[in-house]
């Protein structure tokens, strides 16, 4: 992390748009967040993260990062105002635009909290210690007779205070104290947090006031929709456009060719047969009215059932040794008293946040402004300049609130798109997504199949584990041809398998992909989750232990597990989520009729995290009735906001269990909206209980990803422990279970 | 059609054709972006209104249907509607809170129809409002807690 510093007044109006006058002050977070940074125009220093203070007491934080549901922005406003000593009602969040002076904004891998915690005190312990010192002089008292207190210092020989917003002017003339003189608050006097805040932004969500990237409106602007071909990366043989044209509202209609990204970054765009509107109606239906002829290209023949098939046959093979495996497994195998295998599928996810992809772009000749809801404006940003060849610093990607990401407004497709657009109609204009065609049209979280043995030995302990696993590579939608899990996506769960495993054996199989790849909420941990978890399960049935001490004997001796990363594994918190769980669920009761337990462990972005889930099973239909987690993020930046995320992982990890699947036959998939790729509804909404481990002194790591990939496999488990059977291949409508 | 559409308590002329949806209508030609789109087959309930009183998904029927009642939307205030806003507060329920216009119009009609009405009453009214984020757990419980804010202050 870099020094805090003054921003000059100059700067002010220039790089923010803020009013000036007060103090801003700025630092640069500098932390690991290699993964597609934007490669242009990253050679100037410029710190990152801001806050400014104002002569009437407001407090703003410059918010980098984008909002969509994981309450980021309460949560880095509350680190900064409890340090600083603010009054809560004083502080405000304003959303940064897409420019790399904001530091890397790329919204994903649940590790906002995690990178910004340190900095955002600091900064707030800096502004602190700039009011005392503009008091103290005011005063002519030293600083230590001070304080700081609900947005006033306070004079503790006098008790004499002033307004934050009164010492501003006087504070601002100084410099920011020495970074060894700022002192940090303890734990225990945390005033916000690890404490419950609500959200920065209620009032506009009950209002109907917040601006979504869908509630952009721009003067003159149109509005399109754009015809895509069922089958990934074909293109338009021919089209008719007569009926289309006729269409009221309807105003103009072209092809669009497909944009390929250079090989390594960026999501280009699919192409297709444009329609543009006066209104997003009259777009829809002159979409619906044209008719094409698609080239389908290479992938018409893909087809998810036989996809299957195949990736089951190779994972049945041995496959690509990974390297971290260890041991001796086919010997294990040999000596072990009893050997157990097992195969499990997952089928390819769709995102679906409730507001489809969308931006709207206004292509000025030798500028572009942008307002999208996306996960990542600077990618979103480097990728226009490529393909419009316009200078970067030409280029403006402000970031409306997003109506969920769950990683698919990581990818700026739609935003590619509607550049394209307003640059061929010279004027603003929305592209909008259907629900069809996001349902359609997606960068899918890819298909997996596993192959897991395991031998036992007489006492029934794990002696040796094999793990064979294909799915289509992330890579693939960056780098074609890139046929086999990249290192990254092994790392999620796979290799860094948590267990004290003596013989250790880890193979990777070949899987092509025939539809756009990328990630989706806790990414490749759903496949590690389910696979190992289900697997577990499994063992622990043929060794005739209980599930849960069969788990705590797994993970072994109390150890850390340190090697590069800043946030090293430990077996001991890895246990005492299990425990938890187990105590709050109050394992171990018998199950009711028609009822079972099920339980899943999983360690991801660096948090720990246990359920346990009740079902029932009446007439081979499943019921979730409960669900206990307990999580172990260090420190809890926001409890409720975490219970809040929590509760949502569970009815998204419920949502994939029970119904999530995405089929394609002749290269096209045959799902279109929410009636045939259904959502957990309210009535099947079971009851939720969160703990949260208090480890506040602990680093803060992950919230918003992994509460998910438990879901599936306890839920299967708890299935299990009713019926006896096994479910191995997602999702439980397939089974005719919901 | 040239018509007058009745939205909260005030008019607006609207110039449109007459099988376009109300959805559309209230949000690219009114201008009154709370009402939202989510799957434009009557699935998901972002763009649930009252007409009349009565609940409808405003992606599913025409305009010409609304002409001459009484539109209410998110951006309106009803008693109701004030007590859920309160209790959607206090229970801290939205995350992204894109589906949360839907689900506040969902939650008033409920209690226009039903003074107290019982986990099984929220249920089967609700369960047509999909919230990708899963905030069903506070739903339910924030409509239990305008009913408790409403008793109160009687």
């Amino acid at each position: 992390m870099s020094k805090i510093q003054k921003i000059d007044r100059r700067d002010f109006v220039k790089l923010f748009g803020l009013a000036s006058g007060g103090i801003l002050l700025g630092c640069t977070a500098t932390t690991v967040e290699k993964k597609f940074k934007p490669a242009i125009d990253q050679d100037y220093f410029a710190p990152n993260l801001f806050v400014h203070l104002e002569k009437n007491g407001n407090v703003t934080l410059i918010a980098s990062r984008s909002e969509m549901g994981q309450g980021i922005r309460t949560s880095l406003a509350s680190a900064i105002a409890d340090e600083l000593e603010a009054d809560w009602q004083y502080v405000s969040v304003k959303q940064a635009i897409g420019h790399e002076k904001y530091g890397n904004q790329n919204t994903d891998g649940s590790r906002s909290v995690r990178t910004k915690l340190a900095p955002m005190r600091r900064m707030g312990a800096a502004a602190k210690r700039m009011l005392i010192t503009a008091a103290a002089k005011k005063w002519n008292v030293a600083e230590t007779a001070c304080k700081a207190e609900n947005h006033h210092i306070i004079n503790k020989n006098t008790n004499e205070k002033i307004f934050f917003g009164d010492l501003v002017e006087a504070a601002s003339q100084d410099e920011v104290p020495a970074e060894e003189t700022i002192q940090l608050k303890k734990v225990e006097d945390f005033k916000f947090i690890g404490k419950t805040l609500k959200s920065v932004d209620l009032d506009d969500f009950t209002h109907g006031t917040a601006t979504y990237g869908i509630d952009v409106r721009i003067p003159n602007m149109k509005f399109a929709a754009i015809a895509r071909c069922p089958v990934t990366f074909g293109t338009v043989k021919s089209f008719k456009k007569d009926k289309a044209a006729k269409v009221a509202g309807v105003e103009a209609i072209y092809e669009m060719p497909r944009l390929i990204p250079p090989t390594g970054k960026f999501f280009g765009m699919l192409g297709g047969v444009a329609v543009i509107a006066n209104n997003t109606w009259a777009a829809f239906q002159g979409k619906l009215a044209l008719a094409i002829e698609w080239d389908k290209g290479e992938n018409a023949s893909f087809d998810t059932e036989a996809f299957k098939k195949t990736l089951t046959e190779r994972v049945h093979k041995t496959g690509k040794l990974v390297p971290g495996s260890r041991g001796n497994v086919t010997t294990a195998f040999n000596a072990a008293e009893k050997t157990v295998a097992a195969t499990y599928h997952v089928p390819f996810l769709v995102h679906a946040p409730m507001e489809v992809p969308n931006a709207t772009a206004w292509f000025q000749g030798d500028k572009i402004e942008v307002w999208a809801p996306v996960q990542d404006p600077q990618t979103a940003r480097s990728e226009l300049a490529h393909f419009f060849e316009i200078p970067i610093e030409h280029i403006i990607v402000n970031v409306p609130f997003l109506g969920g990401g769950f990683g698919r407004k990581s990818k700026s497709d739609f935003v590619v798109e509607a550049v394209a657009i307003s640059k061929k109609i010279n004027a603003p204009v929305q592209v909008v997504w259907t629900r069809e065609d996001d349902v359609q049209h997606s960068f899918y979280h890819a298909t997996s199949a596993q192959y897991l043995k395991g031998g036992l030995d007489s006492s029934g302990k794990v002696t040796g584990w094999l793990q064979r696993v294909g799915f289509p590579s992330i890579v693939s939608s960056f780098k074609p041809l890139s046929d086999y899990a990249s290192g990254f996506e092994l790392g999620q769960g796979f290799i860094n398998n948590p267990y004290d495993l003596e013989n250790f054996r880890l193979e990777s199989v070949k899987a092509e992909a025939n539809l756009r790849i990328g990630w989706l909420r806790s990414v490749v941990h759903i496949h590690s989750g389910f696979g190992i978890n289900s697997f577990v399960d499994e063992l622990a049935f043929a060794a005739q232990k209980d599930p849960v001490q069969f788990r705590l004997e797994l993970i072994g001796k109390d150890r850390i597990l340190t090697g590069k990363s800043e946030f090293p594994f430990n077996s001991k918190r890895f246990k005492n989520v299990l425990t938890a769980t187990a105590k709050m669920a109050n394992w171990g009761v018998k199950p009711t009729k028609n009822h079972g337990f099920g339980v899943a462990i999983h360690y991801s972005f660096y948090s720990y995290v246990a359920t346990i889930v009740e079902v029932s099973v009446v007439d081979k239909k499943v019921k979730v009735e409960n669900i206990w987690t307990t999580i172990d993020c260090g420190l809890a930046l926001n409890k409720d906001n975490i219970k809040n995320q929590l509760e949502g992982a569970a009815i998204f990890g419920m949502s994939l269990a029970l119904y999530g699947k995405i089929s394609t036959k002749n290269g096209a998939v045959e799902q279109h909206n929410f009636f045939d790729y259904q959502m957990t509804r309210m009535k099947d909404a079971p009851k939720i209980h969160i703990h949260i481990v208090d480890a506040m002194k602990e680093p803060p790591t992950g919230v918003g990803e992994p509460g998910v990939p438990v879901m599936a496999p306890a839920i299967c488990n708890a299935i299990f422990n009713a019926t006896g059977e096994r479910v191995r291949s997602l999702p439980l409508a397939d089974l005719g279970m919901v | 059609m040239k018509t007058t559409l009745s939205i909260n308590g005030k008019p607006y002329a609207v110039q449109v054709p007459k099988d376009m949806p109300l959805l559309w209508t209230i949000r690219d030609i009114v201008g009154l972006t709370g009402t939202k789109f989510g799957c434009g087959v009557s699935q998901c309930g972002a763009c649930s209104v009252l007409i009349d009183g009565n609940l409808t998904k405003s992606c599913g029927i025409p305009v010409a249907a609304a002409v001459g009642k009484e539109i209410f939307t998110i951006e309106g205030s009803s008693e109701n509607l004030e007590f859920l806003r309160q209790a959607w507060n206090d229970g801290n329920v939205p995350q992204c809170g894109y589906c949360q216009s839907g689900q506040l119009i969902a939650a008033t009609s409920l209690l226009d129809a039903t003074a107290n009405p019982t986990d099984k009453e929220i249920d089967n009214v609700m369960s047509a409002n999909i919230c990708r984020c899963g905030t069903y757990t506070r739903i339910k419980k924030a409509i239990h807690k305008a009913v408790a804010l409403k008793n109160e202050t009687v």
